[in-house]
């Protein structure tokens, strides 16, 4: 759930929303700080991370290093291109 | 199937109880044991360790009992057929990993040369007072297998039997001998590879993703893996559903442990083995096991030659108890007479079974030696008059 | 670009991770900033990294919350009983010595019921990864001490703060002959996955201890915040220090944590020594072990 800003940084997020325990390591630990909790709850009563500052983004994927629970995991825009015409994986 | 020659020393031996049972494993297919010393057991344990480096295989004397009845299970997933031997006080320390066995469905043979207990005993001297901590002795609701040599033959011959019926019911067999059998040497002949019929692991046909790890066959049994194979099992103590994940509820339990002990239970018919002598006429029918068995041999004829219709019958699977054999031999027999080296075991399933039909007789033995003929010989007579 | 409008595009992106994980058992029962789900994470990303052979890989755990591992990775995995994890992987290797065996399991797992087959396996360098996700307490029953709980802490069994030491894992496992011994937290996510490439790679006994957090008991009972909280601690007081002397590595409550790799050398394996030793003993008519079996 990113923001419109306009703006595009160097990638971005994908988030399973329902399994996010709400935990925080993604937000805390991002070296951009371009996370921040969402307004509102998922299924389980959760708040998830949203791209508050998408073009602070860059993939790096440290969220998904950190996720306990493999809810989140950040990708490079030029990654995802590449991936976009190969098969993804099952 | 039968034996692998390599582990086979057919010809003609004069050995102990407890050499003839690891000869009986090896030629079975057994190339993992683990096992930690106790009297009388231990030379079984080291007879493997001898034998075992040039007949292919590993053995590893373990920590303790607690890592020996568990490092077997690991081995028998990697696809062996494996054993631990030991004696009372080990057989207490393996419960938990017996109950481990038992609900995850490995295929497994404990050797319990059983001596005097409780507790520590007398370590040298034998006992049958194991046999019911062998069918119930860890917590919950399962089935077992257990047999009874009362020779060093027998110790070979049904060691290859334990094995077999391992790998039929996916659960663990328990050779229940006792520090005499262990200990006495006779003739023990071994035969030719393949004049023995050894049953080879029930591994699946299927393919990962067609098979499912607890899902039962006809007989109750559900098809074996090996890690290594690409199925991507899942192998937990926690009650569990088909594919092997823990289920936690009621419905999964009952379907789970219910099969369980059905597998065995329903299985009976198929489990029977006794010895058989005199039963024809028999009004009273002698009820023995083990070591005990060649004592009560010797009075059962003597009563006979006193004009006793006495029979004997003989438990060689102890476990599942044969029910329907005795509950027939209650509807017509006057008594049941049952020695054993305890102090009243296998005599509750016997009175269990018989229900009243029948007088039953306990000749209890605390152990530490065998019954003198002439015990048995005069409840005999008593029960005849 | 929003997330919505690449979900359009590809629909079926998912987490690469999730190959490694038996998708029908996510989302995991781990409490929210329980640092288990990140200790696997950096094991997946070793896995992948090394395009580790999955068929070749098997995970034993023992009980508790950490020994749930097992049931998440889409590998052959065994969830055997509490503190045997290590014999049962011993017998799984040495059954099958193609398998790479990794034990995962908890601090009160490994080293309390566990300890003597700790202690033993390493003495003998059975090859087997162990990793010891170590949150100082018995999480799965509720947050009773365990061998690790460092003095002071409070739990439901040390209701008026722990007065037993604890033990110094990494020396354990020093003294008793381990190979390879590292410690790490989950704040140091990219050099745990390296630590785990390395546990995965090396011949022998390798020991790797995990700090996490348990959000739920330890840190609740003691009053030190929730997950991040603790991932702030360790952030802040953690020192590495490669190649330190392990009698010095000692963690006290809340106080500094020595992190780093500490040990790596080499010995003969058990079966090492077993193949060579009756290789010397029975020349020819030995024939190695170690092949695989079929019955």
């Amino acid at each position: 759930m990113a923001e419109e800003t306009g703006k595009k940084g160097k990638g971005t997020i994908i988030l399973n929303k329902e399994i996010c325990k709400g935990c925080s390591y993604c937000i805390d630990f991002c070296p951009t700080h371009c996370l921040e909790f969402s307004k509102d709850f998922n299924r389980k009563g959760y708040h998830y991370p949203v791209l508050a500052r998408p073009e602070d983004c860059t993939g790096c994927d440290l969220c998904g290093l950190y996720c306990p629970d493999y809810a989140i995991f950040g990708v490079k825009f030029k990654d995802l291109e590449k991936l976009g015409s190969a098969a993804p994986a099952a | 199937m039968h034996a692998d020659p390599k582990g086979v020393l057919t010809g003609l031996h004069f050995i102990d109880g407890d050499h003839a049972a690891c000869e009986g494993a090896i030629a079975a297919g057994c190339r993992f044991a683990a096992g930690y010393p106790i009297t009388p057991s231990t030379e079984v344990v080291e007879r493997f360790a001898a034998r075992i480096p040039l007949v292919g295989g590993v053995f590893i004397q373990m920590e303790d009992e607690i890592a020996s009845s568990i490092a077997i299970l690991g081995a028998a997933w990697a696809g062996h057929k494996v054993m631990t031997v030991t004696s009372g006080p080990g057989l207490s320390l393996m419960m938990e990993h017996i109950g481990y066995a038992a609900m995850t469905e490995t295929p497994c043979v404990f050797v319990d040369v059983q001596r005097g207990g409780p507790s520590t005993g007398l370590p040298t001297l034998p006992a049958q007072a194991d046999m019911m901590q062998v069918r119930w002795g860890s917590h919950g609701d399962y089935g077992i297998i257990a047999l009874s040599p009362n020779s060093p033959q027998e110790c070979f011959d049904l060691m290859v039997k334990a094995f077999n019926l391992a790998e039929l019911y996916r659960c663990p067999v328990f050779f229940m001998m006792d520090e005499v059998v262990g200990h006495m040497t006779e003739r023990v002949a071994i035969p030719k590879p393949e004049e023995i019929e050894v049953v080879p692991r029930r591994f699946t046909a299927r393919k990962p993703g067609e098979y499912k790890a607890y899902e039962p066959g006809e007989d109750l049994v559900p098809e074996m893996v090996k890690a290594g194979d690409g199925y991507r099992i899942h192998v937990t103590g926690l009650t569990h559903d088909e594919r092997g994940y823990p289920a936690m509820n009621p419905q999964a339990q009952d379907r789970l442990v219910r099969r369980l002990v059905e597998k065995i239970r329903a299985n009976a018919h198929k489990l029977v083995d006794v010895r058989q002598e005199h039963l024809e006429d028999a009004e009273v029918v002698v009820v023995s096991y083990g070591i005990t068995s060649r004592i009560a041999a010797a009075a059962v004829e003597e009563a006979r030659h006193a004009g006793v219709k006495v029979g004997h019958l003989r438990l060689v699977i102890v476990w599942p108890f044969p029910e329907a054999l005795v509950a027939q031999l209650a509807q017509r027999v006057k008594a049941f007479v049952v020695p054993e080296l305890n102090l009243g075991q296998m005599v509750r399933e016997v009175e269990r079974v018989v229900a009243g039909k029948a007088q039953v007789v306990s000749v209890p033995h605390a152990g530490g030696t065998v019954h003198q003929v002439e015990d048995i010989l005069a409840r005999i007579l008593e029960v005849a008059r | 670009m929003s997330t919505a409008a690449l979900e359009v595009t590809l629909p079926t992106l998912q987490n690469p991770l999730y190959r490694y994980l038996r998708q029908d058992r996510i989302p995991h029962i781990w409490c929210p900033g329980c640092g288990i789900g990140t200790a696997l994470n950096a094991f997946i990303r070793a896995l992948d990294e090394m395009q580790f052979d999955l068929d070749k890989l098997a995970v034993v755990s023992g009980i508790g919350c950490s020994g749930r591992v097992a049931g998440y990775l889409n590998v052959d995995s065994f969830h055997t009983t509490h503190g045997r994890a290590i014999p049962f992987a011993t017998g799984l290797k040495l059954g099958n010595p193609e398998l790479k065996v990794v034990v995962f399991s908890g601090d009160g797992d490994l080293f309390a019921i566990g300890g003597n087959h700790f202690i033993h396996a390493a003495r003998r360098n059975m090859d087997l990864f162990v990793v010891c996700i170590n949150n100082f307490t018995y999480g799965m029953t509720g947050g009773q001490v365990a061998p690790t709980t460092p003095l002071g802490a409070t739990q439901t069994t040390m209701p008026y703060g722990n007065f037993e030491p604890a033990f110094n894992l990494p020396q354990l496992a020093d003294s008793c002959g381990a190979v390879y011994v590292a410690r790490w937290t989950v704040y140091h996510v990219r050099q745990l996955a390296k630590a785990f490439k390395e546990g995965l790679s090396k011949k022998g006994f390798a020991f790797l201890e995990v700090l996490s957090p348990c959000p739920t008991l330890y840190s609740r009972r003691n009053r030190l915040g929730d997950g991040v909280d603790q991932l702030k601690y360790y952030k802040e007081k953690s020192v590495v220090k490669n190649g330190a002397d392990t009698r010095e590595v000692e963690l006290t409550f809340q106080g500094e944590i020595v992190v780093g790799k500490f040990v790596d050398r080499e010995r003969p394996t058990w079966l090492d020594a077993m193949n060579e030793h009756f290789a010397q003993r029975f020349g020819e008519r030995y024939t190695p072990y170690g092949v695989r079996h079929e019955d």
